[in-house]
Order: C-alpha cells, then structure tokens, then sequence
C-alpha cells in the first residue's frame, strides 16, 4: 500500500469514524447520565434519515429539511421520555431492554406504514455538491468533509458544555448522585427529560445528514444499533470522551481491516472490543 | 386486500353470469389456496411487497381462466430470514395444505422452504430467489422458478464485457450465495473469452460501507468493474461510486439488479450503468404495456422486475388450471401442464427447462434519464445449465 493509499483510506476510516461518534454519542450520554439502555437508539437514526426525506421532497430545501427534522426528533425524545423512559428509572436494565426492544417494532411498523419498504435516496444539497480532486482517478466528496466538521463541531460543542456550563455542571452531579442534586433544589426530572431528547436529536441528526450518503431504508437502524454499542463499549459506558475514541478506532480498524483482511473484517471490531476488555474491563474512559 | 378479494369475487360472479364459466361449478366451493411466504418486514420488504401485488395482479386480471374457483390467500412474512423458513413452509403445507406456496426473495429462505417442500403435495413456485441449488441439486418435479437463476443475468455480461473491450475486471459483492455465484457466472463466460479477473472483493453481509473498498478499485485502476448487489445496498454502492468521482471514470457493469426498484433513490448517480438481466422498462410488447400501465394505476408506482416475477408467478397458476379445467386434484397432471406451458410475460414470452427454471432471453439494459432502456438482447433464449439436477 503507498502512502497516497493509505492517507485515502485513513481518511475513509476518520470519516466513518466520526459519523459513529455522532451517532453513538447521544446512546453514551443518556446511559451515563440517566443509566437509561436505549435499544430503540438506532431507530432515532432511521427517524432522522426517513424524516429529511420527507421534509427535503415537500420543501425543496435541504437545510429547511434539516431544521424540522431535527426539532421533530427533540419534540419526539420529550414525548418518549415523559410518556414511557420516566417509568423506568430505578428499575433495572431487564425492563428497559424489554420496553426499548418494543419500541424498535413500533419505529419498523410506523415507518412501512408512513414512507413503505422502497429504498429512498436524498440529493445531496446544491450548495455541497461538489468534489475536490484527489489523485486523477479519485475524488473527494465536499458533502462528506462537510459532515466530518459537523460532526467534529458538536463533538467539540458536547465536550464545552459538559465541561464548562452550569447545565453541565448539574448533568455531571446527577450522574454521581442524583438524590444530592434533588436535595439542592434542582428540578432532576425536568434536566433527565433534556438529556433524553438531546440524546435523540443526535441520533436523528446523524440520520439526517446521513440521509443524502446512503439509502434510506427499512431497517438502517438496527445495522448502525450494533456498530453503536461496540463503539460505548470500547469507550466506556457514559463517556463522551470515551465514545470519540473508540468510535475513530472502529472506523479506522474496520476500514483498514475490510482492505488488508477481507475474509475476517466482519469480526475486526469485535476483536477489538475483545482486547480493549480484556486490558480496561470498563472500556477505555469509564467514569 | 379486502377490497381485492371483493373486486375478485365480483369478476368472477360477472363472468359466470356471463356464461364464460365451464361446467366446473362444483368445485367451485373449494377455494384454490395460495400460501405467500414473502418478506413483508426488513431489508427485502420492498421486494417481497412487489411480488404480491404482481401475483395478485395476475390472478384478479385472469380470474376467467380459474373455471370459477375462487383463490383463498395465506400470507406469511418471512422477514428473509433462513431460520424460520421451514417452520413457515411446514405450517402452510401441513396445517393449511396450500396448493401453492409462492416464495421466497432471499435465497437461504429458499433453501430452508425446499428442504420442507420437495417432493410434497404443494406446487412451489419461486419467484426471485436465485440460488443455483434451487433447480440444480435440489430440483424437484413439485418446485418451479418463474425468476432466474443466479447465473442467468450474469453470465451473459462477460461476453458484452469482451466486445466493449474490457480485458482486465474488478468484480466485487455482498460474500453470500447469490452474490458469489453471480461473479462466478461473469467470471465463466468473461475468462473464457480471454479476459482477466484482476481482483475479486467480496464484502460482509449486509455491510454497506464500501467507501474503502471503491478506493481500492480506483487504485487498481481496471479497465470495468462488475457488480452484484439489490436493494438499498445498490442504492448506496452506486451513490458511493459516483461520490468518490468513478462512474466517469470506470465504467461500472452488474447484474440487472443494481438498478432494480432504486433508480429513484439512486438519482443521477445511476445514469449510464450497464446491466443485464430478463426484463427492461421499456419492453415493447403487447404484454409489457398492458402490465406496466395496470400495476402503476393498482399500486401508484411503476413496477418493476421484482414484480414481473410475481405475475409470472399468477400466470403460471391461471393457466394450470385452466388447462385443467379448473381440477387440480390430480398432481401428476397439474405438474405436467405447468411444465408444457408458454408464459406470455412482460419480459417476452418463455417456457420452462426440465428444471423447471425459465428459458428465457437476457437483455443488455442501460440507464437513460432514470429508466432501464434495452439496448440489445445479450443472449437469446438462455437456459440455465441447472448443474447436479437429475429430472
């Protein structure tokens, strides 16, 4: 492999990388803040993606598209965590593995009953379509830079606000003791039903800026649900900083992986998960 | 569903009072049942929704031929996946002892389904899984295709690869049956005329990130590259490779079904693609109007090869019994009709082999403003060489 090769596929591997960030971020977020399983994380992706469809077809704009969708999913996290996650806190992952499985079947169904089971595919927006020439036989896609920065800018947005806000402040003293921060005066039930709905808008808005990349169909979420959890695993459970790592090592391991040892790839990843236990029990970052 | 059932019933009262009906009214209490075992759910949902709708189409358009027997539907969702296939074929055999079982899409169903079904009372007819086993080791008088095989759209391409050209190809698929078996046929034919297969890339199922490997194909630099993949795995591979600036670069060649039921999604990236399979949108034949314009107005979308395999599937059942005279008591016979008969299909007419697989041509299609065009036919009359069948 040159070095022009290899800079490619590394590139391929970031990229891929950094969309599973985006994605499994919001899974780790809810999990270490709310120690909330969501199973039906990946549907929210799916939602995303099939929603950008829709809203791109009936408005003809990509970024208007993009807005209502992602309010939509905010909108849909509150109603899903004030109508059924609320009954599940301080019972055990059993329960909330049942009631997120089921929620997987009610995504599935509305989305064959609301947009049917053809593969749907978004245009790239105008405005991105374009490609910067590489070598002579390969391009670059703008569209797909444009989305790496996406993903690094909220990537950078999470790490800010955790870190360095009040809101964030409260997010990480509800994860060490919930009860202390009641007992101060702050309304937990009101921040849990936030970081719940933000943690869906992230898995809608990686679905929506996915949507122009793949094709949108029945049953995306669960192939990227997988992928998800491999990713929080390596990272540590509630780790964001946890989740960037190990979703770049993902990307980068399963990228190299399908090149250089097409016959095992498929279990590349979860070789990995395998070693990175076997040294860090708890994932790489566990809180 | 429940309003087809209606339209049908009413047809047929309104041919019998017309007189079109033959004398076999008294078997015209027993309902002829059609067990579907088709994937309604998950990745092949769309594929598996095509199939019924031409099936049904068929059999309502044709409800004169059934001699006033009435068509009960049983509907499984077999979700395409291969574990459940012979729990589903047992209990529409055993408990509802369907005459017809018509299924599946995906080929390890199939499988699962035959092992259940050969040999049995029940007609199967498949109407899409290609797997060469199907009507190859695993043929059976009771088990028909009104599909292909997988060889059949593939093979004909090495030769179309040949005459363009090409000498040295990059095939690439999903590393399952259908998949391998489809680079195997172009392989057969491309080799034999001298070409060369300079790298095979087969990728996990159901994997779609295929960024990594179209920029290994561009660093191969062939002179084409051969594909087989469906569904929304087309739509994303052939997205990727007009993403990652090949399409006018490298000119890409696949099995018809690269472009099947996804130009829609696929968009301007599919513009250009060469493939070959049975069937062509624009098709000019009596039967291909007719059928393209009556499934657009009964399901609000234009059909496509997904759904000519299951009207093929009707076709096959309407004109048995009418042969029959609407009796099909008599196994023996009934297999013996459905293997006489001429299929007026969209794709032209075709008979079926002593496997049982259709002999039918294969046309070499290209996408012009979203459609598939044929521009010649790659190969007439093929017959699948159905290896390993002893019938």
């Amino acid at each position: 492999m040159d070095i022009t090769l290899f800079l490619f596929q590394l590139m391929n591997g970031v990229q891929y990388g950094l969309l599973l960030f985006l994605i499994a971020s919001g899974l780790t977020l809810v999990f270490g803040v709310m120690g909330i399983l969501n199973l039906a994380h990946g549907s929210m992706y799916m939602v995303g993606a099939y929603l950008a469809w829709y809203f791109v077809n009936t408005t003809g704009s990509f970024g208007v598209a993009a807005v209502i969708s992602a309010i939509i999913a905010l909108l849909l996290g509150i109603l899903i965590e004030r109508t059924l996650i609320i009954r599940l806190y301080r019972r055990n992952h059993l329960d909330q593995v049942l009631l997120t499985i089921g929620l997987i079947f009610v995504f599935n169904a509305l989305q064959s009953l609301l947009w049917g089971n053809d593969p749907l595919g978004v245009a790239v927006p105008a405005w991105l379509d374009g490609a910067i020439p590489l070598t002579e036989m390969i391009e670059y896609p703008v569209y797909r830079l444009f989305v790496s920065g996406l993903c690094i800018l909220i990537g950078i947005g999470m790490y800010l606000t955790i870190n360095r806000t009040r809101l964030g402040m409260l997010i990480r003293a509800g994860e060490s003791n919930r009860d202390m921060v009641e007992c101060l005066g702050v309304d937990i039930n009101r921040l849990y039903t936030l970081v719940f709905a933000a943690g869906v808008a992230l898995a809608a808005i990686a679905g929506i800026v996915s949507a122009p990349m793949v094709s949108v169909v029945p049953g995306m979420g669960e192939h990227v649900l997988i992928s998800c959890f491999v990713v929080v695993v390596i990272g540590g459970m509630g780790s964001i900083k946890g989740a960037f790592v190990g979703a770049l090592m993902v990307g980068i391991v399963d990228t190299f992986s399908s090149i250089m040892l097409p016959q095992v790839s498929s279990m590349m990843i979860y070789i990995l998960m395998a070693v990175v236990l076997l040294i860090r029990p708890r994932g790489l970052f566990a809180s | 569903m429940h309003n087809n059932k209606k339209g049908l019933r009413a047809l047929v009262s309104a041919c019998a009072t017309a007189g079109l009906l033959s004398v076999g009214s008294n078997l015209a209490a027993e309902p002829v049942k059609v067990g579907i075992m088709l994937p309604f759910s998950g990745v092949y949902a769309a594929l598996g929704d095509a199939g019924r709708n031409g099936l049904k189409l068929a059999l309502t358009q044709n409800a004169a031929q059934l001699h006033g027997r009435d068509i009960e539907y049983l509907e499984l969702d077999t979700e395409a996946r291969p574990e459940r296939a012979p729990e589903l074929a047992s209990s529409l055999l055993d408990k509802d002892k369907a005459d017809f079982i018509i299924g599946p899409v995906h080929s390890g169903v199939a499988m699962g389904m035959s092992k259940v079904l050969r040999n049995k009372d029940a007609i199967m007819i498949i109407p899409n899984a290609g797997a060469a086993a199907a009507t190859g080791p695993l043929c059976a008088p009771n088990v028909f295709r009104t599909s292909f095989s997988s060889w059949q759209p593939s093979w004909p391409m090495g030769k179309v690869a040949l005459d363009a050209g090409y000498k040295k190809v990059v095939t690439m698929s999903w590393n399952y049956g259908m998949g391998k078996e489809s680079l195997e046929a172009f392989e057969e034919s491309f080799t034999a005329g001298g070409g060369e297969i300079v790298k095979q890339i087969l990728v996990p199922f159901p994997k779609t990130e295929f960024q990594p490997y179209i920029t290994d194909i561009a660093a191969t630099a062939p002179d084409a590259v051969f594909v087989f993949f469906a569904g929304g795995g087309a739509v994303k591979f052939v997205k990727d490779y007009n993403a990652l600036g090949l399409s006018d670069k490298i000119p890409l060649l696949g099995a018809g079904f690269l472009t099947e039921g996804t130009l829609e999604a696929q968009g301007d990236a599919a513009e250009g693609i060469l493939t070959t399979l049975h069937y062509a949108d624009n098709l000019d034949n009596a039967a291909n109007h007719k059928f393209r314009q009556d499934y657009a107005s009964s399901f609000g979308k234009p059909a496509d090869i997904y759904a000519v395999q299951g009207y093929d599937a009707g076709l096959l059942i309407a004109q048995a019994l009418n042969t029959l005279g609407g009796d099909i008591s008599n196994r023996t016979a009934l297999i013996a009709a459905m293997q006489a008969s001429t299929i007026d299909s969209p794709r032209g007419k075709f008979t079926f082999s002593k496997a049982h697989n259709p002999v039918q041509d294969i046309y070499l299609r290209k996408v012009v403003n979203g459609e598939n065009q044929v521009l010649s036919i790659a190969a007439a009359a093929l017959e699948d060489p159905a290896r390993g069948c002893k019938l």
